[in-house]
């Protein structure tokens, strides 16, 4: 292993925590800034031009609050949840294919800190850990408000994960492959995934929506019912920490989906980009191209958040198990039959 | 029987069940966001306060003022009926008898020595302004300013009396 492979993977891991942590932070400024703006408002713009230095203030506000472990809460667990929630959240960026190769001091630097070979079930692990974050923090809490939550949490988690699992088997039939990077090549130009999966996306879409706890699946977290779910006793920066978990998901989850169905790094005339502008910049554009796809499903997520009600919980079970799983199958059989007769013709 | 409809603008809705595009949810669900989406396009409600305040309708009754004559002396006789016309029983006052040589301060030969109205307690209904037979009490002021303890939300004299008139003047002077 050579200095440069190592100081290359360390200028690279570093330059996407920070990417994450601003990501996430500023996500929590636009969060505002949507809802005011499909409600008729301006929001926030005390706090420097636009209101851009809320995050900031936000985020000091969270350190200098008063922490709070109440005396009932097993006092471990209690800090353990959100640290967990927080660590699980990052781990998913690993495997992103962030952009083609950057040809930089005579080297080929690929964008993505790590092509694991399956990819794609590392982000499901990882996703799946993050449950045990709201669930250790429920259930340390010693309130039943949060225990009401983390169970929800852990049950639609369970639920939803299963209908994910099935729509990715069918884009993975037209992929072959579990890696990003491969799949991320193969979409090249326009050659995207939505085009062959459209129903398969359509289930995806559903089901991240409920994998990041956000509305109409924000079951664990509804302030109506639960006084905030899992996060009733958190205060202070343990609070912040699961509000930032959250946003994190966010911004990965958004990532997949665009890396998975909407091209990644990829679009139309990318090969003509390339040659005009060198084998350093042509990628850093479509490193450009695929936050504006994120910026605009973490768009989406808001302006979903901002239209749509709350599901009922009944409701939520419905779906997940009687539409969205047999949907998932049909859609599994309908893309393997295709498959099949276009190989034989 | 079914009851007329006063208003004329009642609906009754028929239970039916959906039908299949309303039960996959989706129509419904971009119709909801197509309209959120328009909204970003519209009009900003926000007034943006310090700088900008929302105008005042006129019949707007604010905080108290106690009115002075053309004299500059203070109409109120102190003769108790806005305290007695209050439901919410915010105003006390104490009279007193005018002596030699305050007749350029009191109008009449009775006046409230103490005069107080507990903010807190007001409900800004006007009725004292109603029951004034001097047209002593008006309320015509601003919005009464937030504060932290309650004995400062008990307005005095200091408070509720208008300026003298040659204050006023001056003041007028010094605006236009």
């Amino acid at each position: 292993m050579e200095v440069a492979f190592l100081i290359e993977k360390l200028v690279l891991v570093t330059v996407l925590f920070t990417l994450t942590l601003t990501i996430a932070a500023y996500s929590t400024w636009a969060e505002r800034k949507v809802a005011a703006w499909l409600q008729d408002r301006v929001g926030p713009n005390r706090a420097g031009i636009f209101g851009l230095l809320q995050p900031l203030a936000d985020g000091g506000k969270m350190f200098f609050k008063e922490e709070i472990i109440p005396s009932g809460a097993n006092k471990w667990l209690f800090i353990a949840g959100p640290s967990l929630a927080l660590l699980v959240s990052f781990l998913g960026t690993a495997v992103i294919p962030f952009g083609q190769n950057v040809e930089l001091f005579g080297r080929s630097i690929p964008l993505q800190v790590t092509d694991i070979n399956v990819g794609i079930l590392y982000i499901f692990g990882v996703v799946s850990l993050g449950v045990y974050g709201i669930m250790i923090g429920g259930w340390a809490s010693n309130n039943k408000y949060s225990l009401m939550g983390a169970i929800r949490g852990a049950s639609q988690n369970i639920s939803y994960e299963i209908a994910m699992g099935l729509s990715i088997i069918a884009l993975l039939l037209v992929t072959n492959s579990l890696s990003f990077r491969v799949i991320a090549e193969q979409q090249h130009g326009f050659n995207w995934n939505i085009i062959y999966q459209p129903l398969g996306f359509l289930i995806f879409l559903v089901c991240a929506f409920a994998e990041t706890n956000r509305v109409p699946f924000d079951l664990p977290e509804c302030e109506t019912e639960l006084i905030g779910g899992y996060n009733t006793e958190y205060s202070a920066f343990k609070m912040g920490a699961y509000m930032f978990a959250e946003y994190i998901n966010m911004f990965v989850s958004s990532a997949v989906m665009a890396t998975l169905y909407f091209g990644g790094y990829n679009y139309p005339g990318m090969d003509f980009v390339n040659e005009t502008l060198g084998a350093t910049w042509g990628p850093l554009v479509g490193v450009a191209v695929l936050l504006f796809k994120i910026i605009a499903f973490i768009f989406f997520f808001m302006w979903v958040r901002w239209t749509i009600p709350r599901f009922r919980y009944d409701q939520l079970m419905n779906l997940g198990w009687k539409i969205l799983i047999p949907l998932a199958i049909a859609n599994i059989v309908i893309t393997a039959i295709v498959i099949t007769i276009v190989d034989k013709l | 029987m079914m009851m007329e409809s006063l208003s004329g603008r009642k609906k009754v809705l028929e239970q039916v069940p959906m039908n299949f595009w309303e039960r996959i949810y989706l129509p419904a669900i971009f119709k909801g966001m197509a309209i959120t989406f328009s909204h970003m396009f519209k009009k900003k409600e926000t007034i943006f306060y310090p700088e900008e305040e929302r105008e005042f309708s006129e019949n707007w009754r604010g905080m108290h003022s106690l009115k002075r004559d053309e004299n500059g002396k203070e109409r109120c006789t102190a003769c108790g009926l806005c305290a007695l016309s209050c439901p919410a029983e915010a105003i006390t006052m104490i009279s007193a008898e005018r002596e030699k040589g305050e007749e350029h301060l009191y109008r009449e030969e009775k006046y409230a020595a103490v005069y107080e109205i507990n903010m807190l307690r007001c409900i800004f209904c006007g009725l004292c302004e109603e029951a004034c037979p001097k047209e002593a009490i008006y309320l015509d002021g601003p919005i009464v300013p937030a504060d932290f303890l309650r004995k400062d939300f008990i307005y005095g004299k200091d408070k509720l009396v208008e300026m003298p008139i040659n204050e006023l003047e001056v003041l007028k002077g010094a605006r236009f």
